[in-house]
């Protein structure tokens, strides 16, 4: 039999969208650090211009270096492309604002990074967009959601902090049924956990921040796309303008027209990138490519690491409760193991028994955890999310979040575990005496 | 653009540009399972220095409602008819692999009524692997995943595309996952079963251009030998490296090849 021969994940992760440079051999992707390109004669720029000619310009629109990350990251998440931004912010903004603008309405999951749910509860509608908020796990308060005026669907595929699993088969089939797309925070699983596309989802971003780059030194965002979601067709037509119709900022460009797969990409390339400006900088692009390319053997000790802390947490007698998704007792524990079977990743939450003393007593007292606003680092993390990364929430919100007073984040690196279990009981029970 | 050809309204994309009769025209055809997007930057580019361009999408492919035709012979009737349909003199013919072949036999049938012909990742006759016919009458995925592969040259497999950000394998599959069911199988019978290659050839009386990729997998550069002696004013461009899907691996490279012919 005739069999299919394509590259797998690991080797993906090292190669894809990258050659040995032409010019020096050089093997590694160069950092191409310059802010425009020579044009050869002046028919040749005029359609370097006009997208009848591929290839750079100016790096504020595209850049050689960041150009091989958008292919490694759209073969990673199995889309068709994807664009680099100067941050995960920026690649959710993108998405929005390269889809949608005032008058069109959102539904989001109420699991939110926190940045995301200013931009979306406090920012956006300055600007005529509005967001519902809705558990992510009930199905049916999604589908009451839905106006006319609704563009978008949108949540995290682990929710910050609680680890709500979002339902993405689901939702993304609520979502098709009404005809819009369903983005995808994907920060907290990295394709090596789940690809979203296998399961529905029409659009995934990252917060390059954090995993994927993986040490804690850049700030940078993905954006990419399934290239599945036909923005065209019967029951879609009318809903994004800005990719159905012509576009007199690119000659009247109708960007369905120009790519049956791309459409999304060429005009947020086109526009929101060029207009908007938050490109990323093609040396953050070469640290991404360094963290992605150990990704798979990161991720593997990111997991058996914080499997190890999970369980001494939730034997632990000063801990009230662990959230972590493949525990029996946590909510989605079911959904995780059909979506995550390689794990759930290493950021989650636990409650501490005791004062808000004993917790600021706990957090002080760690040592190899470092206490600050970020996931996703080699080293482990700590942090109390109702007084930092979700302080601008009402209380309500928290509770609806599943964040509590004594809620602590933990994000499990890669140091050995038994390091990090000896410096949690250290500090466990330093609150314990406090 | 919409075009009602023999009662039927099919879609040609014009580069965003009106058709003008006093212009050349090129009619881009494009190959199994694939819609008028593989032309994109060169189609583009030609719709913007002078020249009407038809990019069509086949009946039954892409924004072309309808059936999949099923022949080459009934393909290159029906690009004759479009032509007509579309009232352009001074035609010229583009077309890649079976749209390749579909040029060639309306450049066969039309003798004089055609400037130029253009055939990319062209092979005569055009065997097709057995398992895949039999994978895509199945409508099975993996006759997807065997094009997709045999498509791209191994260096293009990881990427590497001129146009920044997209991942080339990525989209070639995307848009092949849109193909309606049954076309891909019609396409590839349509293929293999056509065996009027060198006679079309023999008739073609405009001058042709072959353009070969060096490690094209679905129609080896030397599958194409016969053709270039059939054609009685053909040259031949080969691109070293290119596999199949040589308007994404090498855009440049055929536009230009393009340009110093069209």
């Amino acid at each position: 039999m005739t069999t299919p021969k394509t590259h797998q994940f690991d080797t993906l992760a090292l190669h894809a969208g990258a050659h040995p440079d032409p010019a020096t051999g050089a093997r590694a992707t160069p950092i191409y650090q310059t802010s425009s390109f020579v044009f050869p004669d002046t028919d040749h720029a005029a359609a370097l211009f006009n997208m009848e000619r591929a290839g750079y310009v100016y790096s504020r629109i595209s850049n050689p270096t960041c150009a091989v990350l958008e292919e490694r990251i759209a073969a990673l998440e199995g889309g068709v492309g994807a664009i680099a931004t100067a941050s995960g912010q920026a690649a959710l903004h993108l998405a929005i604002v390269t889809l949608l603008g005032a008058g069109a309405h959102i539904v989001a999951s109420r699991a939110l990074y926190g940045g995301s749910h200013n931009l979306l509860d406090f920012t956006l509608p300055r600007f005529g967009v509005e967001t519902t908020f809705v558990d992510p796990r009930d199905l049916d308060a999604w589908r009451a959601a839905v106006r006319p005026s609704t563009r978008l669907l949108f949540g995290e595929t682990l929710g910050n902090p609680g680890l709500d699993v979002l339902d993405i088969p689901r939702v993304a089939a609520l979502a098709h049924e009404h005809g819009l797309p369903l983005l995808v925070d994907s920060t907290f699983t990295t394709p090596w956990l789940m690809r979203p596309f296998e399961h529905g989802a029409d659009l995934v971003y990252h917060s390059a921040t954090k995993f994927l780059s993986g040490h804690g030194v850049v700030i940078g965002g993905l954006l990419v796309d399934s290239g599945a979601f036909d923005w065209d067709a019967a029951g879609v037509r009318g809903k994004f303008p800005t990719l159905t119709e012509p576009y007199r900022g690119f000659h009247d460009m109708v960007f369905v027209e120009e790519s049956t797969t791309a459409a999304f990409l060429l005009r947020a390339r086109r526009e929101g990138v060029r207009d908007f400006g938050a490109c990323m900088a093609p040396f953050t692009a070469f640290q991404i490519l360094q963290g992605i390319e150990t990704l798979p053997v990161r991720m593997a000790r990111h997991i058996d690491n914080t499997r190890a802390v999970v369980k001494f947490l939730a034997e632990h007698p000063m801990v009230a409760s662990v959230g972590y998704p493949e525990l029996p007792s946590h909510p989605d524990h079911a959904l995780a193991e059909r979506l995550l079977p390689r794990g759930a990743g290493a950021v989650f939450s636990f409650d501490l028994r005791g004062t808000r003393e004993q917790g600021r007593r706990f957090i002080e007292a760690l040592r190899l955890f470092s206490h600050l606003a970020n996931v996703g680092d080699a080293r482990s993390l700590v942090i109390h999310p109702a007084s930092t990364t979700h302080f601008r929430m009402s209380a309500e919100d928290l509770r609806r979040a599943g964040i509590a007073e004594g809620t602590i984040r933990l994000s499990i690196g890669l140091e050995d575990p038994g390091d990090l279990i000896d410096d949690l009981g250290r500090a466990l029970y330093a609150a314990g005496k406090a | 653009m919409r075009v009602d050809v023999d009662g039927r309204e099919v879609y040609a994309y014009t580069g965003g540009q009106p058709l003008d009769r006093a212009r050349a025209t090129i009619v881009f055809v494009h190959g199994a399972a694939n819609d008028h997007s593989v032309w994109a930057l060169q189609s583009r580019y030609f719709a913007h220095h002078g020249h009407n361009v038809l990019a069509v999408d086949l009946p039954g492919h892409g924004r072309s409602a309808g059936e999949a035709l099923g022949s080459v012979e009934a393909l290159a009737d029906w690009v004759a008819a479009l032509v007509g349909a579309a009232n352009l003199d001074r035609v010229s013919l583009v077309g890649h692999s079976m749209g390749a072949l579909a040029c060639l036999e309306c450049a066969g049938r039309r003798a004089r009524g055609v400037e130029r012909l253009a055939l990319l990742g062209p092979a005569v006759p055009m065997a097709v692997n057995d398992a895949l016919i039999a994978a895509a009458q199945r409508n099975d995925h993996v006759a997807l995943e065997l094009i997709n592969g045999w498509s791209h040259s191994a260096r293009h497999q990881l990427g590497g595309n001129r146009q920044p950000g997209l991942w080339m394998p990525g989209q070639a599959m995307r848009l092949l996952e849109r193909t309606r069911a049954g076309v891909l199988h019609a396409d590839l019978v349509a293929c293999q079963r056509y065996a009027g290659g060198l006679a079309a050839a023999a008739k073609v009386q405009c001058p042709a251009l072959l353009l070969l990729g060096t490690r094209d997998q679905m129609a080896p550069a030397r599958d194409a030998a016969p053709l270039a002696q059939a054609l009685h004013d053909a040259r031949t461009v080969s691109l070293p490296g290119i596999g199949h899907a040589m308007m994404t691996e090498a855009p440049d490279a055929v536009l230009d090849a393009l340009r110093g012919f069209l």
